[in-house]
Parts: structure tokens; C-alpha cells; sequence
């Protein structure tokens, strides 16, 4: 896969400084290989007019750029505090087992990749997994072993708040560098938890 | 009556409720167009009068602001919205904007106009697609219908994990193009700021909230909240409760009336701790419960209302595991650039592992502090600060609990007891 020298130039017409397009830059890099190559480092530094070691720098510093391949489903399973207590860490220790992988692995058939992540905000659905950035809700272990499985099959379960189905990580990785990928109205607006407020009130109370 | 107030989720119960459509059907781009018509400076005295203050955590007035940007420099201006919401326990600003990211962008409009500013920036963290999906599309809706464009952009940008990023000054390294770290102060943002131009950094919720209060004044506002808290707010209750959720409430509600509507904590269950503005304010206990939570209520009693981040644990859970947790969590977002958090944040993590398995020793209690006490106050930014609250506000209130580890030889909690899929079941 080549990058689209054209489709970086729109990307860095955002900005009024070239420079501030690096970040999606590399989502879009990863968005084409699946990863942040060396061949992207090199082109968004001839493109940019700054040294490979200044997109180095920047492309190491920012967790969900990889260095090396990810699987097709990037799995995410929350262990900051309240999820680690809520059901994280269990999950997290069951899909190593399950996935015969460690923290930052992937699957042999390159389906799957887990590690686990920080607090992703949503916090009122713990324990939350991710897969390609997207929520998976109020997780157990089963759920979470599904959702690999599914993966590993080429059908994983939607997720439980975004698109009707999961995307692969380099079509995430593109809605990342800004591109529009056309299913901003798939899916559910809100949770249940988001509108419980609202519907007590409605209740009176 | 409620004790509740939706205003900014007053829609969310609707399907469509993020479409430019739904937006509009419920007086969308009304207010914009409203302040448009004013003269800039009034537009900051009306959200002055208001009483808004900022939510993202430090609670400072966002009509003061606002008046900081210096006017007839001859210089661009830029709004900056911070979306980097990665605070643990905070989880207000993904499903506002998930659910209505119009409110956002007719905030930005009407903030740019009032610091006559051409552009604005909103700085969403790159783990969530979904809701990255939902803004570029917001704001292209927004293009189309003509409500940007003419005079007042905006541009969406991506982040890639790094929760430093919402700390405004490193948010604007980051923006950028450079990794994110935070810039000594002065000189603030509002003199120079991105690309070293006047900048406005504010959070999602706080100018979210402006549309409102343009369309329906600020005496209105004033009417919510208590005397130096105004208005209505988001508080995310997560954890061990029946019921978790979002709840927009007045400031100054407390932990036990939004428990209350909650159906409390879970069933067979009791509060031990709670967090009330994420992990960066100080713990709470039950001792707690009837604290107004606003900006002076919480600071009063020795925390920060922070992000309203009300994460609840029960007495299933062990303090030492939860505090070593968020522990890891400060030592691996720790920038690098200042070195007693980033050498403090390791030295507390390895101590509190020895600690958590039983292997440390009363005296590492005082070590703890000591290095805390090293740490709190001498790095650029407020993240090494945010680390100790945890520690030292545990060892405050759970100091036997700590010492059980101890005399034991490793931690006397089953940690199965606390997760969701355990449930009731003692």
C-alpha cells in the first residue's frame, strides 16, 4: 500500500501551520499499513520539511501509535482503578489466557492484539473494553472472550455504543486522521447510564 | 420537584439527538445567531454575569477568561476546546458529545465571536472513534447549513493517547506537532498561547453551556447553584452503585441525594471511598455523604470538585490496590520533563507494590509521604500534584488498612468480591 501524497497534502491544509498535522499524519499512516512504518516517518518528514527524528520524536511519545503491527482488532481492556476492580483485571488475565498472548501481543494470525489501557471515560459502563477505539459496554469475561473469538472468525458483535459493525483498525485509524468514513449516524446516541439522569427527572424525581 | 436540571441532556433521549436536524428542532443555532448580533464585549459580560466557571476541574470563571484575550492586537486569537477527557472516572464529555456535538459547535461559535477569534480548535482524544465520527460530522453539518464558514471555522483534531494532553499548556505543544508536555507559566495562553497567539483553553461542558445561557440569560443561570457555584452540571456517578449514570444537577447537590436517586450503593453493600472529581482530588468516605458538591463545598472539606467525577467503591474493594492503580497510571502519563514527577511517580509505584503484596514495611508509610511531600508543587504542571492525592488521602483515612498488609504478609481483600459479575453475592 502507498501513501496518498495528494489526500496529506488536504490533510495539512487544516492547519495554518503545517507542522500541526503531524498527529493526523500518522493516524493516517496507520490508516494505509496498519502500523507507523518507517516509510511513513520518512514521507511525513519530506512532506513537512522537518527532520525523521522530530516525526520520530512525536510518533513514540503517543500511545496508540505503533511501532509494529497490530492485529485487524486492536483489543483494549480498561485496568486504570474503577474497571480493574469492577472486572478489568479479571478480564484482562482471561483474554491473555485465553489469546495465549501477553500485554501488547498479537495473535499469531494476526486477527487479534490486546493491551491493556487507561481510563477511556466511560466510566459509568465499567468494565469497558475496546476494540478499534470503540465501546464495548458493561464487559464479563464470556463478553470479552466472544468479542475475540468473533474477531478471530472475521465477525465480531458491534460494538455497544458506535457503528453497526466494527470496523477493522486501519478503517478506525483513518476516521482518526479526520476522514469521513460515512457512519457517523450508525448507532445508538446514548447509553442507558447517560440518560438515566435525564429520565429520573422526567419521572419527577 | 426534581432535584435534577437537564439542560445540556435535556434531548439526549432521543435517537437522533446528535443530527444537525435534532439540534436544530430544539432551538439549535438560535443562540448563536443571537450573539452574532451583540457586540463582542457584551457577550463575555453576559457569561461573566452568568457565573459559569470553568469544568474541567479548576473551576476558573470562563467570562474572565475570555476578557484576558487582549483586543485590538492586531494578532489572531483561537479558541481552544480541550476534549482530551482522560481524567480516571471522568466520563461526561465522550457522551455529550456522542449524543449532541452541536451544542459544542455553537459554543465555539459564539466563544470565537465574543474573543473575536476566526478559528477554533477541539482537541478530541483519539480513543474514540465514534465520537470522532460524530464531531467531523457535526461540524460538516454545520458547514453546509452556513452556521461556519462565514468568518468563524473550526477544526477538528485527533489525539493519540497521551493524557497529558489535557493539561491546556501541553494540549497546545501537541496541537502543534510537537510531544506534549507543558510549557512554563507565565506567559498564560490567553497572551500566548497556540502558535504563541492569544488563546481561549476552555472544556467541552463549559462552553457547551454557553448557548444556553445566551438564549435564556444569565439570571437564569444564577437561579441554579449555590452562592459562588452557579449553575447546573454533570456529575458521572460509576463504580458500586445500583445504578450508575450521568446526572445533571444543580451545584452544590451531594453525594447523598444523587446515591439517593442512584438506588445507592450495591445492594448488600457500603460506601468506603469515593473520588469527587476523578483521581486527582483527594478521597473521600462516608463521612462524607452530605458535602455540597461545588467548588467551595469540596474545598472546604479538603479535596476539589475536579470534573465531578463521583466514582464510588464499597468495602469489597482494598485502598491499597486502588491507590497503586491510579499510582501506575500517574507514573506511566508522566511526560518526562520535569524530574521530580517523573522520578517521584516510579519511586511511589515500587513502594506501593511492595506495600499492596504484603513485602513492605510501616516505615515505607512515611516514605510515601516524604516523597509526596517532594513532589507536590515543584513540576510545571499539576499531574505530580494529582499523584499524591490518592496516597496521601488514603494514608489519612485508611492508614490500618495499610498497616494490615503489613502484619499480614499480603493483601486480606478478594478481589473477585469486588466485580460487577460477583454482583450482590457476598
Amino acid at each position: 500500500m502507498t501513501l496518498d501524497r495528494d489526500l496529506m497534502q488536504t490533510i495539512i491544509a487544516r492547519y495554518p501551520r503545517s507542522r500541526s498535522a503531524i498527529m493526523p499524519l500518522l493516524h493516517y499512516v496507520q490508516s494505509v499499513s496498519g502500523y507507523v512504518t518507517n516509510e511513513g516517518i520518512e514521507t511525513i518528514s519530506e512532506i513537512l520539511g522537518i527532520e525523521t527524528a522530530e516525526v520520530s520524536a512525536v510518533a513514540t511519545f503517543y500511545t496508540q501509535y505503533k511501532r509494529k503491527p497490530v492485529g485487524e482488532y486492536h483489543v483494549g481492556v480498561c485496568t486504570n482503578t474503577l474497571c480493574a476492580v469492577m472486572g478489568g483485571d479479571a478480564i484482562f488475565s482471561a483474554l491473555k489466557d485465553h489469546l495465549g498472548i501477553e500485554n501488547d501481543g498479537v495473535t499469531a494470525d494476526g486477527k487479534v492484539s490486546l493491551e491493556h489501557i487507561e481510563c477511556n471515560a466511560a466510566c459509568d459502563y465499567a468494565p469497558v473494553v475496546m476494540a478499534n477505539w470503540e465501546f464495548y459496554d458493561n464487559q464479563s469475561v464470556e463478553s470479552a472472550k466472544s468479542l475475540v473469538d468473533g474477531a478471530r472468525a472475521g465477525n465480531p458483535p458491534a460494538p455497544t455504543r458506535g457503528p453497526n459493525k466494527l470496523v477493522t483498525y486501519k478503517e478506525a485509524s483513518a476516521v482518526l486522521a479526520g476522514l469521513d468514513d460515512g457512519l457517523a449516524r450508525e448507532g445508538l446516541q446514548a447509553g442507558a447510564p447517560t440518560l438515566l439522569g435525564l429520565k429520573l427527572s422526567k419521572e419527577g424525581k | 420537584m426534581s432535584k435534577l436540571t437537564p439542560v445540556l441532556s435535556a434531548h439526549w433521549d432521543e435517537a437522533d439527538s446528535f443530527t444537525i436536524e435534532a439540534y436544530t428542532r430544539h432551538g439549535g443555532y438560535t443562540a448563536s445567531k443571537k450573539a452574532l448580533a451583540m457586540d463582542p464585549d457584551a457577550v463575555i459580560q453576559l457569561v461573566k454575569d452568568s457565573g459559569l466557571r470553568g469544568r474541567g476541574g479548576a473551576g476558573f470563571p470562563t467570562g474572565m477568561k475570555w476578557g484576558f484575550i487582549p483586543q485590538g492586537d492586531n494578532k489572531d486569537h483561537y479558541l481552544v476546546v480541550n476534549a482530551d477527557e482522560s481524567e480516571p472516572g471522568t466520563c461526561k464529555d465522550m457522551p455529550l458529545l456522542l449524543a449532541n456535538p452541536h451544542v459544542l459547535v455553537e459554543g465555539c461559535i459564539i466563544a470565537c465571536h465574543a474573543i473575536r477569534a476566526e478559528r477554533a480548535f477541539i482537541y478530541i482524544r483519539g480513543e474514540v472513534t465514534h465520537v470522532a465520527r460524530r464531531m467531523n460530522a457535526a461540524i460538516a453539518d454545520a458547514y453546509k447549513a452556513g452556521h461556519l464558514g462565514n468568518g468563524i471555522d473550526i477544526t477538528l483534531h485527533i489525539g493519540a493517547g497521551a493524557y497529558i494532553c489535557g493539561e491546556e499548556t501541553a494540549l497546545l505543544d501537541s496541537l502543534e506537532g510537537f510531544r506534549g508536555q507543558p510549557r512554563l507559566r507565565p506567559p498564560f495562553p490567553a497572551i500566548a498561547g497556540l502558535y504563541a497567539r492569544p488563546t481561549v483553553v476552555n472544556n467541552v461542558e463549559s462552553i457547551s453551556s454557553v448557548p444556553a445561557i445566551i438564549n435564556n440569560g444569565a439570571e437564569w443561570y444564577q437561579s441554579m447553584g449555590t452562592e459562588k457555584s452557579k449553575g447546573a452540571t454533570l456529575y458521572s456517578l460509576s463504580g458500586h452503585v445500583n445504578n450508575p449514570g450521568q446526572f445533571e444537577a444543580p451545584l452544590g447537590i451531594t453525594l447523598r441525594e444523587i446515591l439517593e436517586l442512584a438506588g445507592g450503593v450495591r445492594t448488600g453493600h457500603k460506601l468506603k471511598f469515593w473520588t469527587p472529581g476523578g483521581s486527582s482530588t483527594p478521597l473521600f468516605t462516608d463521612a462524607h455523604l452530605d458535602i455540597p458538591l461545588d467548588y467551595e463545598g469540596v474545598a472546604a472539606a479538603g479535596s476539589m470538585l475536579g470534573t465531578k467525577a463521583l466514582q464510588i467503591f464499597d468495602e469489597t474493594t482494598c485502598i491499597v490496590r486502588a491507590v497503586l492503580r491510579w499510582t501506575e497510571f500517574y507514573k506511566h502519563e508522566s511526560c518526562g520533563k520535569c524530574t521530580p514527577c517523573r522520578e517521584g511517580t516510579w519511586w511511589l509505584v515500587q513502594i506501593l507494590r511492595d506495600l499492596e503484596n504484603g513485602t513492605g514495611t510501616e516505615a515505607d508509610l512515611e516514605k510515601l509521604l516524604d516523597l509526596c511531600d517532594n513532589i507536590m508543587g515543584r513540576s510545571f504542571c499539576a499531574l505530580g500534584d494529582g499523584a499524591t492525592s490518592p496516597i496521601t488521602s488514603s494514608i489519612k483515612y485508611f492508614h490500618d488498612e495499610y498497616i494490615a498488609h503489613v502484619t499480614n504478609g499480603a493483601c486480606p481483600f478478594d478481589p473477585v468480591k469486588s466485580t460487577l459479575f460477583a454482583g450482590a453475592v457476598n
